[in-house]
């Protein structure tokens, strides 16, 4: 059997260093693993998916409709835009944060009610991932925070993820990754990890 | 065992089968290719102009004796054609590994074509590795199969290879391997009639040991499962097949050109019907059916166009797909904009403002054509935009017409920007051409080109002085402009305007804002009157307040470059 994570936002942030770090975790826990990104006229600030598929034998490395059992949404609106690649029963974690898109700052789309609301009620996890990065050390560190969040739904050891992030992440940088990948770890323990 | 991607695992494999020389031109999905083998001891890289003139220094190579790459994605394929065919009729010295990395689903492309055809019509050995590990080992045998039937061999990839990492074993240490000794031979690399007739013989002739060595090879692979279905599939196809049809047998073709005719007719044999899944094409499905074998029909057919996937293929052969949750909430698009802070943007804004009929060209520039810029009215290809241009100017010679303006990038330009500027110039031509020269090549990543002078491998390189290259064409009329200064921006165009009868070329030059990623004090909107105007600018730094009308600027994406205020009547845009 395998897993697929599928991890979504706008172009830049974060959303390949994140997949390549869980992808490595998987690596080195013995899992054969995908995972497939996007480069190119995306990246400048379109919707971007970035998939995971981890397990004993890999074959697509790609999700589809119903196909991913968690999706990682760095944006409340992308979170949106991919709810249907959940199968049902799967796991939705939702960064909080909405980054309005061309046709919503220019008014010619009007967003209706309140998107992280909406996903709560659909049984998300929001995670106030600039918040607790922020609370940890760096408000940069948000997409680790989701990775800490993510952490608590899989079945690999803390020191493997502080091991792959050490790692993956600017020297300066690591003891402030490592607190902001706990802190968004005791969060999901906190709040029973949504199911839609 | 380490994750590579298939871009990083072709580059590993053709350094370790003993490749010394790696060519190209950047384009996604193939770019990482290059710049992961630049980056290898012993070896030579450069990016060249174009594709063919990759196609050919690898081809020069090759004949010198040298294993040789060289990398693009599929629309450089069509620039390439042209050495690549009579490179088939050559053969190769040392041996010629071309990777191609097509684009499905147009993630980052014009099209969406398929480098099979290539393979066919060229008749050039081709492999379609389905993860990073055979991306790795394909490359690796690619250069001994290239050098035992005397042709080039092609690695097709494609954005779902190039860009997955999957887990790699290395083969063994590279091999070692001193260049074949040039030795003159006319009659095998002087392609004129006398000589290429015979050559075109010893083609057909490597054609046939080429077809007979492929149902012989290791890289195709009959697996038998439940003979009721039966599929052919080659590259990430196979992958979808796995997931969505685990009980079917498949054939997993990696050698797609040849076919082996053989293998393909015992499969079929063995299965009660055969199909064949492929993306984006019917390459593979009427090659086998032009081997006598019968193609069955899908329930449904599978999509004729856009990326493939397990979920595709379940529709096809009628297989529900898994529940999922859904939402009725409506939900905006959001497509790729121009960076905050963009030298393009002001240029974008000022043609869009005169009405300009605007030939674009492919880079991030190309996103001037959405709203609110919806600035461009044509894109085609490479250089298109200026040789575009001047056909518009044909057209409508002798009538009143709005100005005509080829919008073009520094990299572009030089990639075959050029010769169109040198037909328009020889012919007499008129118009605007605008090069937007941002130092880079930013699409793919921010490489290197002739009008930067970064080379791909570092040291020295000779910058292109792009003002003196363009008066040598021999246009008079050349501009040099700071395209964040809107009034100069402004002026520079009228002035090219007003010179209707002559060719204009106004060079706007500023860095990419991605290369050096230097901020300065976000600007903010102290009383906003709600007239607008700053939005029309379409940066994704400013926004206007859905209940007041009134447009906010967000400090944290505001990058300092003061485009906006130069556009705001009531001076309430400052910092």
């Amino acid at each position: 059997m395998a897993t697929t994570v599928l991890l979504c936002g706008v172009g830049g942030q974060g959303t390949i260093l994140a997949a390549h770090i869980l992808a490595q975790v998987a690596h080195a826990s013995g899992a054969d693993v995908k995972v497939s990104e996007i480069h190119g006229m995306s990246q400048r600030g379109g919707a971007v998916t970035t998939v995971v598929v981890f397990g004993d034998e890999v074959a697509s490395m790609v999700s589809g409709t119903g196909c991913a059992d968690v999706i990682v949404a760095f944006e409340a609106i992308e979170a949106l835009r991919n709810l249907d690649q959940l199968r049902l029963g799967g796991t939705l974690v939702v960064n909080d944060e909405v980054i309005k898109p061309a046709s919503v700052l220019t008014g010619s789309f009007r967003l209706e009610g309140d998107i992280p609301g909406e996903l709560a009620d659909a049984g998300a996890i929001l995670v106030p991932a600039e918040e607790t990065a922020r609370a940890a050390g760096n408000p940069k560190a948000s997409n680790v925070v989701l990775l800490g969040c993510l952490s608590a739904e899989l079945p690999f050891s803390v020191d493997t993820w502080q091991d792959v992030i050490a790692k993956s992440v600017p020297p300066k940088t690591v003891e402030v990754n490592a607190a902001a990948f706990l802190a968004g770890r005791a969060f999901a323990a906190e709040h029973a990890a949504g199911r839609v | 065992m380490k994750l590579l991607s298939g871009n990083e695992a072709v580059a590993l494999g053709a350094r370790d089968a003993g490749a010394t020389i790696g060519v190209g031109y950047p384009g996604t999905p193939s770019t990482e290719t290059l710049e992961a083998f630049a980056a290898f001891e012993g070896v030579r890289a450069e990016w060249c102009t174009n594709e063919k003139v990759a196609m050919e220094v690898a081809i020069g190579a090759s004949a010198a004796g040298a294993r040789s790459l060289v990398t693009m994605k599929h629309v450089g394929m069509n620039v390439a054609a042209d050495p690549l065919f009579t490179a088939a009729y050559t053969g190769v010295g040392g041996g010629l590994v071309v990777l191609v990395a097509d684009d499905p689903g147009m993630h980052s492309s014009q099209n969406e074509q398929d480098s099979h055809h290539y393979a066919a019509a060229a008749h050039v050995l081709m492999m379609d590795p389905a993860d990073s590990q055979e991306a790795y080992d394909f490359t690796r045998q690619a250069y001994e199969l290239s050098e035992r039937f005397d042709v080039p061999v092609c690695i097709r990839s494609e954005v779902r290879i190039s860009h997955t990492r999957t887990p790699v074993a290395e083969g063994e240490e590279r091999a070692e391997r001193a260049r074949v000794p040039y030795e003159k031979s006319p009659q095998k690399w002087v392609m004129m009639p006398a000589y290429a007739k015979p050559r075109r013989i010893d083609q057909l002739n490597r054609i046939d040991a080429m077809r007979s060595w492929a149902d012989e090879c290791p890289f195709n692979r009959t697996e038998m499962r439940d003979a009721s279905v039966g599929v052919v599939c080659a590259g990430a196809a196979y992958q979808y097949v796995r997931d969505a049809l685990p009980d079917a047998s498949v054939l997993k073709l990696g050698v797609t050109y040849p076919l082996p005719a053989r293998t393909v007719r015992a499969f079929a044999d063995g299965v009660d019907a055969l199909y064949v899944v492929e993306e984006a094409s019917t390459y593979l499905s009427d090659a086998v059916a032009a081997l006598g074998v019968e193609v069955a029909e899908p329930e449904n057919p599978l999509p004729a166009a856009g990326e493939l996937g397990p979920n595709a293929i379940r529709l096809a052969f009628g297989i529900a797909l898994h529940e999922h949750p859904s939402t009725d909430v409506p939900v905006p698009a959001r497509p790729p904009s121009l960076c905050a802070g963009c030298p393009h943007r002001i240029v974008f804004k000022e043609l869009s403002r005169m009405r300009a009929i605007v030939t674009g060209d492919i880079g991030c520039y190309t996103l001037g054509a959405l709203p609110p810029l919806s600035a461009m009215d044509a894109c085609v290809d490479m250089g298109a935009s200026v040789s575009m241009a001047h056909g518009f100017e044909l057209a409508m010679a002798g009538e009143d017409h709005p100005p005509i303006v080829a919008v073009i990038g520094d990299s572009t330009f030089a990639h075959s920007g050029l010769s169109s500027l040198v037909t328009t110039v020889y012919n007499g031509g008129s118009g605007i051409v605008c090069i937007l020269d941002n130092r880079t090549t930013a699409m793919t990543g921010r490489q290197g080109n002739p009008f930067n002078g970064v080379a791909l491998q570092g040291g020295d390189a000779r910058e292109l002085d792009m003002e003196r290259v363009v008066r040598a064409i021999g246009v008079e009329d050349v501009q040099v402009v700071d395209p964040n200064d809107r009034e100069a921006v402004r002026e520079s165009l009228k002035a090219a305007r007003e010179a209707a009868d002559r060719l204009s070329v106004v060079i706007f030059k500023r860095p990419c804002v991605l290369l050096e990623r230097t901020r300065q004090e976000p600007y903010f909107v102290a009383s906003c009157t709600g007239c607008g105007v700053c939005v029309t600018l379409g940066c994704p730094a400013i926004g206007k307040d859905a209940e007041t009308g009134l447009s906010y600027i967000d400090a944290m994406s505001c990058i300092g470059c003061g485009q906006c205020a130069q556009y705001c009547r009531f001076n309430a845009i400052t910092r």
